[in-house]
């Protein structure tokens, strides 16, 4: 009944757009302070994003995203609450108030952050696209693909992206579209299509559910820039400055050396006048964003700098084993990149 | 006894009408006027871009089946036209195949031959209680993805191909006697509905009757006929091909097409079964009673006493089922047919993010097809309803 759920939360979503009353900025956090949480919507099932573990606690970056907002406002990580929402939903249920923060592997694009009344926080992930098929094919390179049929999941950028790579290549495809992304794999795995084309994070995560993972290859390709991150809704400011900074505190922190196990301390006997500022230690910079002046001190102390977060969900203790890559800080070959506390 | 007041007073009954129906239709507007200026200012303040303008702006995705040529930059509009047509496909074969199979079993549950009863009994009790959602997921995922890849497809005679890519099939297109092909049907339908009056009214005058079904297969083979061997072939076929990965050139049903249809066709039937089963059983055994007595045959004791009776019966609940056709045709979404839900209220509502225009514009296509098969079933019921004299 996953079709009947989905349409009607589209339509209720819209129905709440026509009933709901005017965001305005600070509504968000008095709202949240309010009843006590933090409204989270995420994936509807991706390893090392959000994805339920064995005991039903949602796990992955971008759940950790919003355990990190929760933290900072609450200074409790466990105050947020999941909404599981397929990438059909995801924007209505934010658009409508149903969700507070969208963390949920989002493509930044400029048709998203200026016409459906959302803005995004900044960038948790820097993906593309890729393809997923299987070894028997002999395929070695996407310029071979001439022909296929390519699964996709419905309501994403890669429906725009393969669209353009096969336009731009001069090749020919045809896509089945698919509601879930488990519906895709499986239609994958019959043979339905030849190729499996997502972000490639979600390709991997992907491979690693099939039957046997062994027999796919995921092609060196990448044909589009995916940056995948939190967004809120337009026009509430005061929210909007909670959630990035929240994702910039998490960045500074693992640039500064301060990880979950030594913050305490830090924040009691630091030399370093920007760490003593991040951690409130010097200064008040937390009350201009509305939040205690702890609140860098308990994301790092209960969720863990962005490094942490990011080996621990997807690094090389994990079944995804996905290198740093763009993901590493600026000064370590990558490109994340945070503006200062000051 | 003393008159009623002139002028308006409240207790006047026929003021007091009024007075509520102006009150309604006051307050019916009133919230209608309110939700849409609700909609639009929340719509402006929260900067979601709002009208009918994202029509025109190109789709830049691709679909698996269209109806009408598309290339990625088409718009939006004509992706909606897309998902119209794929929708109308469904419902229009669906029904079609609904009703053949459901009135082969409705009979057949009358049928004195236990087997055959039975049969048709097991058919109506399974599929009628089993949600249409799973008929289909079952008929995709169980049934045609498991099929063989295009490989290893069942091959028939070279020019049918069943694979888990679907059916493919030699595809036509016009050739040099096409014209005059097309001409000598016409001809050929002209000729048949002048035979058939000539032989009603020959009927009327004389009671002989006349074959007409196979006088009208007769002139329908050998009119255009003669024109296949005068001018040639009116298309020319091309086979499929196995090229690269797939199939390349004929046509192909895809298997989402076919196990949506198949599934709301078997689903839908059961229903019908039932229906037609009641409507003949709603005719009196008198009926047969007096056609046998009056010397018919139990065949046309069935065509010309019984089923033109039942119907009466029939058409009304069979409109609602044809109803529910269309609209469960709209479960589609789970096994990636494009039709109107899953292409229009899915990929473009989530690619132009305007939830409300996409979800309006669906809406009112889905009343727009219910109410044009309501009229139909109401036109055809009107003509074949008793005529008291």
């Amino acid at each position: 009944m996953k079709m009947l759920k989905s349409t009607l939360a589209v339509m209720t979503a819209a129905a709440a757009l026509g009933l709901s009353s005017f965001a305005q900025a600070g509504a968000t956090l008095d709202a949240v302070q309010k009843k006590g949480f933090v409204q989270c919507g995420v994936s509807d099932g991706l390893p090392g994003f959000s994805v339920p573990d064995a005991k039903g606690t949602i796990v992955g970056i971008d759940a950790d995203v919003c355990r990190a907002v929760a933290a900072a406002v609450f200074g409790d990580a466990t105050k947020v609450k999941f909404s599981q929402l397929n990438a059909k939903e995801r924007f209505t249920a934010l658009q409508s108030g149903e969700v507070d923060v969208l963390s949920r592997n989002t493509t930044w694009t400029s048709s998203r952050d200026a016409g459906m009344g959302l803005v995004f926080a900044g960038v948790t992930y820097y993906d593309g696209i890729g393809f997923l098929v299987n070894k028997k094919l002999g395929v070695s390179s996407a310029k071979e693909l001439d022909g296929a049929t390519i699964c996709i999941q419905a309501g994403t950028t890669t429906e725009l992206n393969v669209s353009d790579y096969f336009r731009a290549n001069g090749l020919k495809y045809t896509p089945i579209t698919f509601d879930t992304s488990d519906e895709s794999a499986k239609s994958l795995e019959s043979g339905r299509c030849d190729v499996l084309t997502s972000d490639k994070s979600q390709l991997y995560a992907q491979r690693s559910k099939l039957a046997s993972p062994t027999d796919y290859v995921v092609l060196p390709e990448t044909i589009s820039k995916e940056p995948l991150g939190p967004v809120v809704r337009k026009g509430d400011e005061e929210w909007f400055s909670i959630v990035r900074w929240t994702l910039f505190a998490m960045l500074n922190a693992e640039e500064a050396g301060v990880t979950s196990k030594n913050v305490e301390a830090e924040a009691k006997s630091t030399k370093n006048p920007d760490v003593a500022r991040m951690l409130g230690a010097d200064g008040e910079y937390g009350k201009d964003l509305k939040l205690p002046k702890d609140w860098v001190v308990q994301i790092v102390k209960q969720v863990g700098n962005y490094g942490e977060v990011f080996e621990k969900n997807l690094g090389k203790s994990t079944p995804l084993q996905i290198d740093r890559g763009l993901n590493a800080l600026w000064n370590n070959g990558g490109i994340q990149y945070a503006p200062p506390v000051r | 006894m003393h008159n009623p007041p002139r002028g308006l007073s409240l207790s006047d009954p026929r003021v007091r009408a009024w007075l509520f129906q102006i009150l309604t239709i006051v307050f019916v507007v009133g919230l209608g006027w309110y939700l849409f200026h609700n909609t639009q200012t929340n719509l402006q303040h929260r900067g979601i871009t709002s009208g009918f303008d994202f029509l025109e702006r190109s789709a830049g995705f691709g679909i698996a089946q269209h109806l009408i040529p598309y290339t990625e930059s088409d718009s939006y509009a004509r992706v909606f036209v897309i998902g119209l047509l794929n929708t109308l496909l469904v419902t229009f074969i669906g029904i079609i195949l609904a009703t053949l199979l459901g009135f082969i079993i409705g009979v057949a549950r009358l049928s004195p031959n236990w087997m055959i009863n039975k049969l048709a009994t097991v058919y109506v009790e399974t599929f009628r209680n089993i949600p249409p959602l799973l008929q289909i997921l079952f008929w995709y995922f169980a049934v045609f993805l498991t099929l063989p890849g295009p490989r290893g497809s069942i091959n028939i005679n070279d020019t049918f191909f069943i694979s888990n890519r679907g059916l493919n099939m030699p595809g036509a297109s016009l050739a040099e006697g096409f014209w005059p092909f097309a001409v000598a049907v016409l001809l050929a339908i002209v000729a048949v509905v002048a035979m058939v009056r000539w032989a009603n009214r020959r009927f009327e005058a004389t009671g002989e009757p006349f074959h007409k079904f196979w006088a009208a297969v007769g002139l329908l083979l050998l009119i255009p006929g003669l024109s296949v061997l005068l001018f040639g072939n009116p298309l020319s076929w091309e086979l499929p091909e196995l090229k690269g990965f797939n199939f390349a050139g004929g046509w192909v049903l895809i298997p989402e097409l076919l196990a949506l249809t198949l599934a709301l066709t078997i689903y839908t039937a059961a229903f019908i079964a039932e229906i037609v089963r009641s409507g003949i059983r709603s005719v009196s055994h008198g009926q047969t009673e007096a056609a046998r007595s009056l010397g018919l045959r139990e065949g046309p004791t069935l065509r010309k006493v019984i089923i033109p009776q039942a119907m009466r019966v029939i058409i009304p609940p069979l409109t609602s089922q044809y109803l529910n056709l269309a609209k469960n045709s709209s479960l589609a979404a789970g096994i990636g047919y494009p039709e109107m839900v899953s292409l229009f209220a899915g990929t473009v509502l989530n690619q132009t993010g305007q939830a409300i225009e996409v979800i309006a514009i669906t809406m009112s296509v889905y009343l727009a097809i219910s109410i044009s098969i309501s009229l139909l079933m109401n036109w055809y019921n009107k003509r074949i309803a008793l005529i008291e004299r």
